[in-house]
Formats: structure tokens, sequence, C-alpha cells
């Protein structure tokens, strides 16, 4: 049989880092098959190599059986490849519209362009239930929506290969189900779907076959009804993973962290969140559950001083903070809190900065950036090397930059970080997103410690397993408000998912 | 989308790129000199012995580039915390203000004393000029762009006043002040090389050359190896990372503009405690503009700078002794030469980067690409 996409020996390095080996790949017209490996492994390069983003070393690509060579993605998209990104490329401020015309804009006018793409976004939005307003701004439509553009954008060449890099990320999980169903329609239309992600419940449900990477080779290939989560992840990371910690009960002392009567008013003065009150005790985690946008944004941002409260009280190990006090996340660091952020690409890490510098972000005022006036490198250095090897962040290499770093090292570098810096209370956003099983068991193990070790947890996660499996007491938040603090042993799905829909937690009990 | 075009080494993108856009400048300017009807190579020629060759022009091609160094470190600080200052030639105004109003303050006092706090005070009203437009950005959000161009009116309008009302030397009638006490004068480098008995030609290049060397020295300092310039290019890299991690972005954004309004203003003491000794309405010459392409050329690194400084000054001195040779040949055809050179150095940076790397990558075949 001829395959939609086959790969044969494809390898590629960048500088000493081989970041692909002798990778060979065959997928079948009109299947979804999942890529799956650790942080690093090459995934990324891989589908940018088919998508003609980087050229491989050496190895061959065939489409349908023709074997070709893809130099550019304009010729990736002119042998039917499509493809989203990682990372969302949309212009904000244009129509759905213009972003599905960029690149194919037309004659002189822009009229033609508008009319043809205006066709085919209608045909394909209809086809395969990618409904979206042509005329809105991108900048108004929510995550979901934005990605369902891309992948428009993606099919407007009639593509017949699509290539999804970890689509799920950053999506909710109702989100995420309805991609799914879009993705069924596509396959039984004949499109044939590369899906990367690193969860292993969504490759069983969803994929035909699954490709397994490690550390920049193929190490197996496997029909998604033969194997199993545990197997995939054995052979993702070579040895045995726990896809679940084992939590010990917490043994909560005096409490660290607490608000009251916690309120944030935006600039527009929208209410975002409204009279939250918690306490977090050292040595527990305080989940904080919720779907997504209700708050959790605001609620991590206020309390770790990068918006100012309007109205309550934070008390930090002892320091009360209030709206009239000017906050700033200066102060409340040096309070002793650390602060893992939602987004690491807006704020936990500089980009174009060596993993080095970013190791001290927050903290370049302090004795790990040498003990003088002026920064010491090599200090600077070993610092890093240290936390690099104590996380396991692959390359140990201090130098490169964050930008060359995937998405689960990058968060690593993160996390190593703010760690590493034995903080009493610690904001936790979304630490696992993008972040590949083994990781994440690494992560999970690490939080426990910290908590184990007296530590105050504010955990803030979309993953309602997450939240389920680390927590002790879980908060949820709904339109801004505190619906209920419940205790992890008696939260269940069905009772969490109430709550979350903004069900007093007496009721819902 | 189209060809992904690989990295440049290092050495090729700082070197050998900006070789290339001075060939391509000089190239145009060779034809258009062969246009209008003399040799183009005999141009260069006399460019370059008038820049570096003929008696006493290194000293004149050093004391323009002095000028150029300090403005260019002014509009690359900046930079670094993404900022374009576009008011170094205000800010140096202000500094020739403030060096001169110390001076006259300082007429009894001996120069060990008054010298520094002269040179210091160019900084400190430099720094001043600065400081108001980075307050307004950080805390009122008004763009720098604009405000540091309104600050140059503003600057320009108020020596204007100064030199033609109450600063103005009593019986002259073109606007400049009276001269400076002696001993605020810098000494020329000519006669510091006579203090240890060589004897070299009079050139107006003075120490303030070698204030601004330290000044190079002091910016890779500041910016590379200080807890301030990693705040500086943090800010400079991701304002919201930088809040994040608790960098006051607000004070940042201010002190990093009193630097750069500190580096402008050091550049006129070059020309007013080096030179002219006196205040002189528009001494400032466009240099301060000069700076922008300096910072450019020299990718906001202390030594680009210098060499860029170098350049610009090679072409001022050299291009004068252009207008002297030929008679064809006139100032504004200087300028040509200048605004040619900005254009591909600056504007046109990275106008042969995409061929270049691609060139590179295969006489070396290199493997590295572009993170796309
Ligand atoms: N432009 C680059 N320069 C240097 N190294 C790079 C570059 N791009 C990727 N790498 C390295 O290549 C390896 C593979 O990276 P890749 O992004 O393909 O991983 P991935 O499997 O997608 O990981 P993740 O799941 O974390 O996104 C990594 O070690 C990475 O650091
Ligand atoms: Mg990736």
């Amino acid at each position: 049989m001829t395959y939609a996409l086959e790969l044969k020996d494809v390898s590629k390095s960048f500088g000493l880092v081989h970041a692909n080996k002798d990778i060979d790949l065959a997928v079948s017209p009109g299947s979804i098959h999942g890529i799956i490996g650790e942080n690093g492994a090459g995934k990324s390069t891989l589908m940018n190599i088919i998508y003609g983003m980087h050229r491989a070393d050496k190895g061959t690509i065939s489409f349908n059986g023709q074997q070709v060579d893809v130099r550019s993605s304009a010729d990736a998209i002119e042998h039917g490849i499509g493809m989203v990104h990682q990372h969302f490329m949309l212009v904000p401020t244009f129509s759905v519209l213009e972003n599905v015309m960029l690149g194919s804009e037309g004659g002189l006018t822009l009229s033609e362009g508008r009319a043809t793409a205006l066709e085919r976004l209608t045909h394909l939005s209809t086809t395969y239930n990618l409904e979206v307003d042509p005329h809105a701004l991108v900048s108004d439509l929510n995550v979901g929506q934005r990605q369902r553009v891309e992948i428009i954008k993606a099919l407007k060449g009639g593509a017949k290969v699509l290539i999804l890099d970890e689509p799920t990320g950053v999506l909710t999980p109702q989100e995420a189900d309805q991609l799914f169903e879009i993705l069924k329609v596509l396959r039984d239309d004949g499109v044939s779907v590369l899906l990367i992600t690193h969860k292993l419940t969504e490759i069983m449900d969803i994929t035909d076959t699954v490709s397994i990477m490690r550390q920049g080779e193929m190490v197996g290939h496997r029909k998604t009804s033969e194997t199993s989560p545990q197997d995939l992840a054995e052979l993702m990371v070579g040895r045995e993973v726990l896809l679940e910690v084992t939590r010990t009960p917490a043994t909560p002392a005096e409490v660290r962290f607490s608000a009251k009567n916690l309120g944030y008013t935006n600039s527009q003065g929208v209410v975002e969140l409204e009279d939250i009150n918690f306490e977090v005790r050292a040595g527990e985690i305080l989940g904080v559950a919720g779907v997504s946008g209700n708050g959790q944004t605001q609620l991590m941002e206020t309390l770790a001083g990068m918006l100012p409260l309007t109205t309550g009280v934070i008390n930090i190990l002892g320091t009360e903070v209030t709206s009239a006090d000017a906050t700033s996340p200066r102060i409340i660091r040096d309070l002793g809190v650390g602060h893992i952020p939602e987004d690491r690409h807006t704020h936990g890490l500089i980009l174009d900065f060596e993993a080095r510098e970013n190791m001290i972000l927050g903290f370049h005022d302090s004795e790990l950036a040498g003990s003088g006036k002026l920064f010491d490198y090599s200090a600077i250095q070993q610092n890093c090397e240290d936390k690099m090897a104590h996380f396991d962040v692959r390359p140990s290499n201090p130098r490169l930059s964050a930008k060359n770093f995937s998405g689960g090292n990058q968060q690593k570098i993160v996390i190593a970080r703010e760690f590493s810096a034995n903080p009493g209370v610690l904001l936790v956003g979304q630490p696992t997103r993008g972040v590949d099983v083994g990781a994440i068991e690494f992560i999970h193990k690490q939080l426990l410690e910290l908590r184990d070790a007296g530590c105050a947890i504010l955990l803030v996660s979309v993953e309602l397993d997450e939240v389920m499996s680390l927590a002790d007491r879980i908060m949820v938040l709904c339109d801004g408000q505190n619906v209920g603090i419940i205790d992890a042993e008696k939260a269940d799905r069905s009772t969490l998912g109430l709550m979350m829909a903004g069900q007093k937690a007496e009721a819902a009990t | 989308m189209s060809k992904p075009t690989p990295p440049l080494p290092r050495w090729a993108d700082i070197v050998l790129l900006p070789l290339i856009n001075l060939l391509a400048a000089l190239v145009l300017c060779g034809l258009v000199i062969f246009a209008i009807g003399e040799n183009p190579f005999a141009a260069l020629k006399v460019m370059i012995n008038g820049a570096f060759v003929y008696q006493g022009a290194l000293g004149y091609t050093l004391f323009y580039t002095t000028s150029f160094i300090f403005t260019g470190l002014a509009v690359a600080i900046a930079f670094h915390a993404r900022l374009f200052n576009i008011g170094a030639e205000g800010q140096a105004s202000l500094g020739g203000l403030g060096a001169t109003l110390v001076a006259f303050a300082m007429a009894p006092i001996p120069g060990i004393i008054a010298l520094p706090l002269a040179i210091g005070s160019a900084a400190l009203f430099g720094a001043a000029w600065g400081i108001v437009p980075g307050y307004l950005q950080a805390k009122r959000g008004s763009h720098i762009v604009i405000t540091t161009i309104m600050f140059n009116f503003i600057a320009a309008a108020l020596l204007v006043w100064l030199l033609a009302g109450m600063m103005l030397e009593p019986g002259q009638f073109s606007p400049q002040s009276s001269l400076l006490p002696e001993q605020t004068w810098l000494p020329k480098i000519h006669e510091m090389l006579g203090w240890i008995g060589l004897k070299t030609t009079a050139t107006p290049l003075n120490a303030s050359f070698l204030i601004a060397l330290c000044a190079c020295l002091f910016f890779w300092v500041l910016v590379w190896r200080s807890r301030l310039g990693y705040e500086i290019r943090t800010v400079g890299q991701n304002q919201e990372a930088a809040h994040y991690s608790g960098i006051n972005v607000a004070r940042v954004i201010i002190i990093t503009m009193a630097i750069s309004g500190a580096f402008a203003g050091l550049m006129a003491i070059n020309q007013i405690q080096g030179v002219s000794h006196k205040l002189i309405l528009g001494f400032t010459a466009g240099y301060g503009f000069t700076g922008i392409a300096v910072a450019l050329m020299g990718r906001n690194h202390p030594v680009g700078i210098f060499l860029a400084a170098l350049l610009f000054g090679a072409l001022v001195q050299g291009g004068t002794e252009l207008d002297f040779e030929f008679t064809v040949i006139t100032r504004e055809m200087v300028l040509l030469i200048q605004g040619m050179i900005i254009l591909f150095s600056g504007a046109l940076a990275y106008m042969f980067n995409p061929p270049l790397a691609r060139l590179l990558a295969r006489i070396f075949g290199t493997k590295e690409d572009a993170n796309a």
C-alpha cells in the first residue's frame, strides 16, 4: 500500500545536539497517527522537517509514494501538508478571514482573494464543523476558536496530511473534545492527521497508530488498540513510570499564607475576583480548580504581586499586604514566595537569554549571581549546571538560549529556578503544561517533597486530575468567586464538576 | 514563510556583514562620483589620506570619533532596554549648557576641582534631559520617540533664548557665550603628548577621547556585568517577564534614559571644553542623530560602536578634504556619501543577510538552522 507520508532515515543535528537520528515513519491515508516522546525527544524538529521549516541532514521524505524534496513550507503546502504549530501564528489585529487569506491574497486588489478565501473558509467550516465567524477579530477569539482558525489555515490549500504539534496543551478538556470530533471527521474524509501530545489518554482515545520517540530516535510503532498507557510510557522514558503519584497524607502545621476578602477589579472596571478567602498551612497543597478563565490567572497574579489588589488582605508568613500597600512582585518575593507562572513564554523566561541567565531571573540581586557588586559568571554558570543536573534539564547546556530548549525543558528551567530557592510559600500555575509523563512524575514528586518539607503550596491547574492527585484541599473558582473549599478525599469528578459550574459545596455534596 | 535562512555565524554578523554593507555603499557612491565626471578611486584616495594620512588628519578624525562614540553609546544603552532615544541631540545641547554654567560658576576655583565638576555637570544636565521623556514613558506611556523628538526642539529653543539673551557675550552678534575660564578647558592630546616629550601636530583631539574610551569600557561592564545591566536587558527583552521577576520596570526605564542622556551630554565636553571653549549655538551639528546610525552599525556593542564612530569620524574629516580638492565634489556630495553609508549600514543593515548566510552555509556546510 502507498503511505500518505513516509520518512526514511531522516537525521538532523543542531551543533552537537542530535535532534533526530535515522527516523523511519509511515502514515496511512485516512488515519490519526500519534507521536509521543519525552521533552526534547525531537518531535517538533521532525514535524518541522516534514513541513519544510528545517532541512534534514540526510534521509528521504515521500508523499503518496513519491519522493520529494521539501525545501520550504511553501513546497510542503504544495505537496498537501498543513501544520498547526505548538505556538499559534496568527495576526491578532486581523479578522479570521484576513488571517486565512495570508499568503494567498490574490491579485492587485484584495476583493478577489477575499471572495475565494471566504468561499474556502465557509466550505471548510461546514464540512468539518470548524465553526468560527469569518469576520471576528482574532484577538476577540478564545484559544479553542483560534486553534480552529489555525486548522482552517492549514487545510485551505487542500492538505492531505495535517500536523498538529501539541494542540491540546492550551485547551480546556471540553475544547479538546471538540477538537477530536473535528479530527475524526477529517480522518473519515481521507486526511492523515499527525498528532503530537503528552497526554497518553488522548493517544488511547483518538489515534489509530502511534510512534514513540526517545532521545532523537524512533523506538517503536504500535497499533493503538494493541497497547496501553503504561506500555507507551515505558517505551518513551525507557523505564517504568508511575502515572499517578502516591501521595502520603499531609501533615499541615501553622497557617503560612492566607487571603481574606480578596478582590480584583481590572482597569475596565470588570470585577474579576470577588471575596476570595482561603488559608494554606505549612506542609499542605491547596489546589485551585475551575474551568479556565474563571479568575485563576488573576488570582495567581494578585497573590504574586503582579496585579494590584482591589480589596482584601493577603497574609504571607505573618506579614500583611493590603490594597493600600503598593504591592510588587519584588516585595512578595522578598517575603519568601516562589512563583511558577502559568505562561512560561510571557512571564517565566526571557527566550533570547541563555539558560544560565534565565536561571537567575528574579534572583539577579542575590548570591546566585555572585557575591560581589558585579556579576560573577562562573558562579552563574555553576548555579545553572547544578540546577540542570538536579532537575534533569536537557540538553544540560547553560549557554543555550532558552528558546532553543524544547517546551518541556523550558518548563523545567523555570521549575528548577523557583523550587531551588526553597520558598516558604509557592504559587504554582499549570506546572506540567506541555511536559512529558516522565517529567510530570518528577515534578509531582518534587512538589510533594517541597510540601513535606513544610512549604505552603497553592496549585492552579486546568487538569482536574492533576489537582485531584496532588492537592490536600481543593478550592473551586467560578466566575471569579470561591464556590467552596473541600477536602481532596471527598472530591470526585462529579462533585467538582458541579462546583465548577457554580453550585455551592454544601449543595453539591 | 519562504526559505528558511540559516543564522549567520557570529563573526560574520559582526565583521563581514558590516564590511559588505560599507562596500555596497562605497560602490554606489563611486558610481555617483563617476557620473558627475570624477574618478571615484582618486576620490577614495583623497578621502583616506584626508582622514588618516595627512599631517594631523588622524587627530581630526579621532576628534569627531569622540563625539560619535558618546552619542552612539547614548542610543545603544537605551536600545538595550528597547527604548528608541532620538533625543541625543537635545541631551547633548543640555550637556553643553550644563558644562558652560558650571564652568562659569567655577571661575575662581582651581582646575582640579572645576574641570571634573564641569564634566559631571554636562553628564548631569544630559541625564536630566533624558529622565523626563523616560519618566513620561514609564509612568504615562507617552512614546519615547515622540517625546525625545519634542525635547530636541525644546532644547534648541532654550539654547537660542539663552545664547541670544542672558548668555550672549557682550558686544557679540553671533549667538555664543563668552570664553570659559581656562582651568575648565580639557587638555589637547598633542599637549598631553608634549608633557611626556613627544612632539605631534596640533589638532582638536583632546582628553575627552580618553573619557570616551573609558565610557566604552564602562558601557560593557554596565550592560554585561552589572546587576543593573541585567535589569536593563531584561526589560528590553520582555517587560512582562521583568515585572514577574520583581524588576521595577518603570524605574529601569527612567534610569536607562538617565544614563543614555548622560552619555549624550558628555559629547558636549568634546566640543565645548575640548575645542571651542564656549557654548555656541548648534554645536551639536546633528551628531546626536548620527549616533543612531553609529549604534545601529555597531550593533549596540562598545567595540562595534567605536569602529562605527571611527568610520563616521573618517567620513566627516575625509569628506572635508574631498570638498577642498575637487571642485565638482561639494559638501552636499559628502553628505550624500554619509547618507549612503547610513542607509546601507543602518536602514538596510540586514539586506545582505540572507544571501550571505546561504553562501556561508554552502561554503562551510553549516548544519545550524533558523529556529523557525
Ligand atoms: N534551533 C535549535 N538550536 C539548537 N538546538 C535545538 C534547536 N531546536 C531544537 N533544538 C534541540 O533539539 C532537541 C529536540 O527538540 P524538539 O523541540 O524537537 O523537542 P520536542 O520533542 O518537540 O520536545 P517538547 O515535547 O518539549 O516540545 C532538543 O534537545 C532541543 O534543545
Ligand atoms: Mg515540541
